[in-house]
């Protein structure tokens, strides 16, 4: 298949270009949510994001808090943003941060007005807003713009036989095109962590992915009252046939087919090493990795399943993908590509490839995937201890 | 022909189910990804869909290779054709 030069894009302040025109009201706390979210019922096309935390943080859990808002507001499919805080001095520290990609941004706190004050003036900004974003276009972008994160959910054996590899495959054909490709879930490469620091571009790339994935495995050991069962693999892997922790992580590992990553990320973090493939460290939880994926700039995500994952997140598409032909039967209203046919071997991997690739397309070019046309938009901070 | 089985690699000592089920007792054709060969086993158990199958007998301590690598240890002898999951076989890690 000839793989198309662009897709339908839009276009951003700071040259980025988003797959959605999303104008998001982005509360700073968890008690700035009732207020968010007054605004986005008033100021129709907005979207606020409800979350848990954002008080009394502190540490790298507080800058890991403000690179998430932050990341969430930077991200190209955002149009433009109201952030909404409790008080003035963290709410001015995540609008100053998003203004610097030159997006519309204002933000507004409840301190001294209430939330019924702070709500019409957030939503007279928000109204003025999302009427500018309503007439931005559409226009032709390179594919290089494609920032795709990946991420399995709910894997059983299908996964690692048909699904993930054909998210492998996807990535064989378009990282020599340019695109920035992420992948993560540190716990779940458990097994097969050896194997994935040989695929370290460079001697650095390695020895930071082992040094990433051990604190994360003695965090673990540290933490686990049990050898993990029923919470790796889960209750729904196990069902679908998965038996350890390893067999999972080989099946997981098939995502990244033949790439090699050039660096690893922190959690959220904007990859600024150019084109390529990036391992981020990440929970294997979907939202919690989605939401970071998002955060760090992705525009696109592909999520293969095997059981049925349901998740989606609120400014980044989530395509999900299976190969298992039981769950396209019962849950298809969340499959947006079919890869089944690998398994009865009517179809070949670098055909499912090519399926995968033309999907991926006609949502980055604004087709609604599954998630989105189901109201799915999981956005769950990851939260790395305790507050103060 | 249609497949049953597929293992991922040929040193592999297990396979996975691609049909809905197997029965007791079925002769089953698999198919081996690596190098696009094929090989036959009769089952024990009934096996669903998405779970393995051994592909020789395995006894206590052996180690279950799938992907051509190491995903755990037999902690149950298993003979060739039957079921293999979480009853007789655990991790090593953790």
């Amino acid at each position: 298949m000839e793989i198309p030069k662009s897709f339908l894009g839009y276009k951003r302040e700071n040259g980025r270009a988003g797959t959605r025109n999303h104008v998001i009201i982005l509360p700073v706390d968890d008690i700035s949510n009732a207020c968010a979210e007054a605004v986005a019922n008033n100021i129709k096309g907005t979207i606020a994001l409800p979350h848990s935390y954002g008080r009394l943080q502190f540490g790298a859990d507080l800058e890991l808090h403000f690179r998430t808002m932050i990341g969430t507001g930077c991200n190209p499919n955002v149009a433009a943003v109201i952030v909404i805080g409790i008080e003035p001095k963290w709410t001015k520290k995540i609008v100053d941060g998003i203004a610097k990609t030159g997006k519309p941004v204002e933000g507004f706190h409840i301190e001294r007005t209430g939330d019924i004050g702070t709500t019409m003036k957030a939503s007279k900004k928000a109204q003025e807003f999302v009427m500018w974003a309503s007439e931005k276009q559409r226009e032709e972008c390179p594919l290089s713009d494609l920032w795709i994160s990946v991420k399995c959910g709910e894997s059983d054996t299908t996964s690692g036989l048909a699904a993930n590899p054909t998210v492998g495959n996807l990535m064989d054909k378009l990282e020599p095109l340019g695109v920035h490709l992420c992948f993560g879930e540190t716990s779940e490469l458990t097994g097969a962590e050896k194997v994935c620091a040989t695929r370290g571009a460079t001697k650095e790339a390695s020895e930071k992915f082992i040094k990433t994935w051990s604190s994360y495995n003695d965090f673990i050991l540290k933490e686990a009252t049990d050898d993990l069962s029923e919470s790796q693999p889960t209750a729904g892997n196990i069902a679908g046939g998965l038996t350890t922790i390893e067999e999972k992580a080989f099946g997981n590992f098939q995502k990244i087919g033949n790439c090699k990553f050039i660096d690893v990320l922190e959690p959220a973090e904007e990859p600024t090493k150019g084109k390529g493939l990036y391992f981020m460290d990440t929970s294997s939880a979907a939202a919690e990795c989605v939401t970071l994926q998002a955060a760090a700039g992705f525009n696109i995500h592909l999520f293969p399943t095997g059981q049925g994952n349901i998740v989606g997140n609120p400014i980044e598409p989530v395509v999900k993908l299976t190969a298992n032909p039981l769950t396209v039967k019962g849950m298809g209203e969340h499959i947006d590509c079919d890869v089944s046919k690998i398994l009865s071997r009517e179809m070949n991997l670098s055909e499912a490839g090519d399926e995968l690739i033309k999907t991926t397309l006609r949502v980055a070019n604004g087709r609604l995937t599954c998630a989105e046309a189901l109201g799915h938009r999981e956005f769950v901070m990851t939260k790395l201890y305790r507050s103060a | 022909m249609a497949t049953d089985i597929i293992i991922h690699d040929k040193k592999d000592n297990v396979g996975v189910v691609v049909i809905e089920k197997i029965t007791p007792k079925q002769d089953c054709a698999c198919w081996i990804m690596e190098d696009d060969s094929s090989t036959n086993i009769q089952s024990v158990d009934e096996i669903p869909l998405g779970h393995k199958i051994a592909m020789v007998d395995l006894k206590e301590g052996d180690t279950i290779l799938k992907y051509g690598h190491d995903i755990g240890k037999v902690v149950k002898s298993i003979k060739k054709g039957e079921h293999v999951h979480v009853h007789n076989v655990k991790t090593k890690k953790w």
